[in-house]
């Protein structure tokens, strides 16, 4: 059993607040992302979890022990650093057994744990080396070989994969999706890259500003985002905004009317809402289609073609929006062309930025990646 | 790779030769003359109260010297010298280093005044000792031990090379202080919080991280500092001008004391060139344990 809670935790540097009161439950062997923007704080949460940064105010709750005053060695974790951090005057099997070594346990012991922990990551072979005569992977490999040998409650991934090149990062994202089965392990892993989320996550974190903007499921997420930030956030490309008019909110939505002129009803509950109260859409790149019929109209200023899809950028006025389409679409810049979406794929913010509630909940939101556990602790904040 | 770079060495021979002369010739000269000079007076009758007396002198000058006890006495405090003041400015100087690193209110200010001694010039740093701290009665340090009630030392002839030791060791400990103290801000932070994290304690962290990753630069200091103890000359001609006896007189001092004292050219660089082979000796060895650790 590996649990942790965070119970309003506050974090003061000088005088900027950094964390603001974040209230977090972890359950067992789950896998936990924190992602947000640079200087979001969930470095500074990582760093007060594993025990290097104490915590200005709150409880650090690990296995129903508040651990607040305890030291980084004795809480039961294991970080891995983003520089790796690995001693380079010592071998891969020194790097390894490190933490045994200062406990004092015998060398045969040592070795045999450090073997185990090889065998699981395929370092056998480089026991002997020095980090310096390493690869990227390999060392990042080793980081991870160092924590598995203290066997931690809980794994601490601090923006691992940052520091390898596109395709080593998609590799190891997959050992580290194989590891986390394996191990049966609780984990937390900090990053910014939001596909790293979307595919290790069975719950998400996400911070803005040192506060927490929504937890849940990837699925979650992505089809019902709590309000514009995170909306903003998560799914790539960026979802597009548009400014709309209020026309009237009844029982089987909202109506609204589209910058083109036309009117639209959105499945989402605007009964809190007051009349004439500016909105804001928010539809993804992959739910507009082109629609010689559709409501919407612009013309393409940029065409990408990735082979398998197509990125429109297509001026609608003042706005700037993205269109994902197929690969074989004809069009060229410059053409004026008509799109438009089906509206229960749309999301409607109020004036403070809040998404209004989805009338239907989509099917997959509840689902995490293994998917007979539902998350237990998420939703807005 | 090697192939076209060994062509163009010989195609631009010639060329790149004739460029190099002037910087060649220069330092050669720089050094090949005062060395063939003193190894040519060491083969010479040459002292300055004897004028007539000239000519070859084979290995006499040699002989006389190593038949002297000074010559065995002036090594062995070289030795000490140099043993000791290394022993004190690397441990004092890795000491320090840590300590300066870590967070305090002035730490910059205690950065400069520690590092600060480098920057007086050794015959005013003498002076201030002899006459300031290591007086027998207007001393600070006589002033320290009687406020305590104990007897007062007189440093110089009580303890000459210790005396000596101390002096040279303070104005080498800031250099010391100011290498580590670099070195120590190239360490990886991540790696003293993955020790943390390992279970290090303050002492473990030092002996497991900060130590292996000083290890190169304590390698340079002791190799700078070595070259210039071996010559120490001022420290000494100030304050017991090699005595009391021989206690202090090293090897540099030895061949001031034949040449200029006793005006026997031809001695004292049998003298010189005795200090040229001992300087050499110290740094095959030493270059060769810096180069293997800049290797790592």
């Amino acid at each position: 059993m590996a649990t942790l809670q965070l119970k309003q935790i506050t974090k003061r540097f000088g005088d900027t607040d950094v964390i603001k009161g974040v209230d977090l439950e972890v359950n067992d062997r789950e896998f936990v992302v924190f992602v947000g923007p640079s200087g979001c704080g969930k470095s500074t949460l990582m760093r007060m979890i594993a025990g290097l940064e104490s915590a200005t105010s709150g409880d650090i709750v690990i296995d129903g022990a508040r651990m607040n005053e305890v030291g980084p060695a004795d809480r039961g974790l294991a970080m891995v650093f983003q520089s790796y951090a690995l001693y380079p005057h010592m071998t891969v099997e020194d790097n390894m057994g490190f933490s045994m070594r200062l406990a004092g346990v015998p060398r045969e012991a040592r070795r045999e744990k450090v073997l185990e922990a090889a065998k699981i990551l395929q370092l056998e072979p480089l026991l002997d080396r020095k980090p310096k005569a390493l690869s990227g992977g390999q060392r990042q490999r080793v980081a991870i070989g160092r924590a598995i040998v203290r066997n931690p409650s809980i794994f601490l991934f601090d923006e691992p994969l940052s520091n390898l090149d596109a395709a080593l990062r998609v590799q190891m994202r997959i050992e580290l999706a194989r590891l986390h089965e394996e191990l049966d392990a609780t984990m937390i892993y900090v990053t910014h890259d939001q596909i790293e989320a979307m595919t290790m996550a069975d719950k998400i974190v996400v911070l803005h500003d040192g506060v927490v903007e929504q937890v849940g499921s990837p699925m979650e997420l992505y089809h019902h985002p709590c309000n514009r930030f995170v909306a903003g956030f998560i799914g790539s490309p960026k979802m597009n905004f548009l400014d709309v008019d209020l026309v009237r909110s009844g029982l089987e939505g909202v109506s609204i009317r589209l910058p083109g002129g036309e009117a639209c009803t959105v499945p989402v509950d605007g009964s809190r809402l007051a009349v004439d109260s500016p909105l804001e859409l928010g539809i993804r790149p992959e739910h507009l289609q082109l629609d010689d019929q559709g409501p919407l109209t612009g013309e393409i200023r940029v065409l990408e073609r990735l082979g398998g899809q197509t990125s429109l950028y297509v001026q609608m006025g003042e706005a700037m929006v993205t269109l994902m389409t197929d690969g074989d679409v004809a069009h060229r810049v410059h053409d004026k062309v008509r799109f438009g979406f089906e509206p229960r794929r749309a999301h409607l913010f109020d004036a403070e930025t809040l998404a209004l509630p989805s009338l239907h909940q989509h099917p997959l939101a509840g689902l995490t990646r293994h998917d007979n556990r539902l998350s237990s602790t998420s939703g807005c904040q | 790779m090697n192939k076209t770079r060994a062509s163009g060495r010989t195609v631009g021979g010639l060329r790149t030769l004739s460029l190099q002369a002037p910087a060649v010739t220069l330092l050669l000269l720089w050094m090949l003359v005062p060395l063939g000079m003193t190894l040519w007076f060491s083969f010479q009758r040459y002292n300055l109260l004897m004028p007539g007396m000239t000519g070859f002198a084979g290995l006499e000058n040699y002989e006389y010297l190593f038949t002297d006890p000074a010559l065995w006495s002036a090594m062995g405090t070289t030795l000490l010298l140099v043993g000791w003041v290394l022993a004190i400015t690397v441990v004092g100087g890795t000491l320090l280093a840590v300590l300066f690193q870590q967070e305090f209110a002035g730490r910059g200010i205690a950065r400069v005044l520690a590092i600060s001694p480098f920057f007086v010039m050794p015959t005013v740093s003498a002076l201030v000792w002899k006459n300031m701290m290591m007086h027998p009665s207007n001393g600070v340090l006589s002033w320290v031990a009687e406020s305590f009630g104990l007897q007062a030392v007189d440093w110089f002839s009580a303890l000459p090379l210790t005396s000596i030791i101390i002096i040279v060791a303070w104005q080498w400990l800031p250099f010391a202080l100011l290498i580590l103290l670099t070195a120590m801000q190239s360490l990886d932070e991540d790696q003293v919080e993955a020790a943390r994290m390992d279970g290090a304690g303050p002492v473990a962290i030092f002996f497991f991280i900060t130590l292996p990753h000083l290890k190169r630069a304590i390698s340079v200091v002791i190799m700078i500092e070595m070259i210039f103890l071996l010559t120490i000359f001022a420290e000494i001609f100030v304050t017991t001008s090699g005595g009391p006896g021989l206690a202090t007189t090293n090897l540099a001092y030895l061949i001031y004391i034949r040449a200029l004292l006793d005006f026997d050219v031809g001695t004292a660089s049998a003298g010189g060139v005795i200090a040229i082979v001992l300087a050499n000796i110290v740094a095959i060895f030493l270059v060769r344990m810096v180069a293997r650790n800049l290797e790592d």
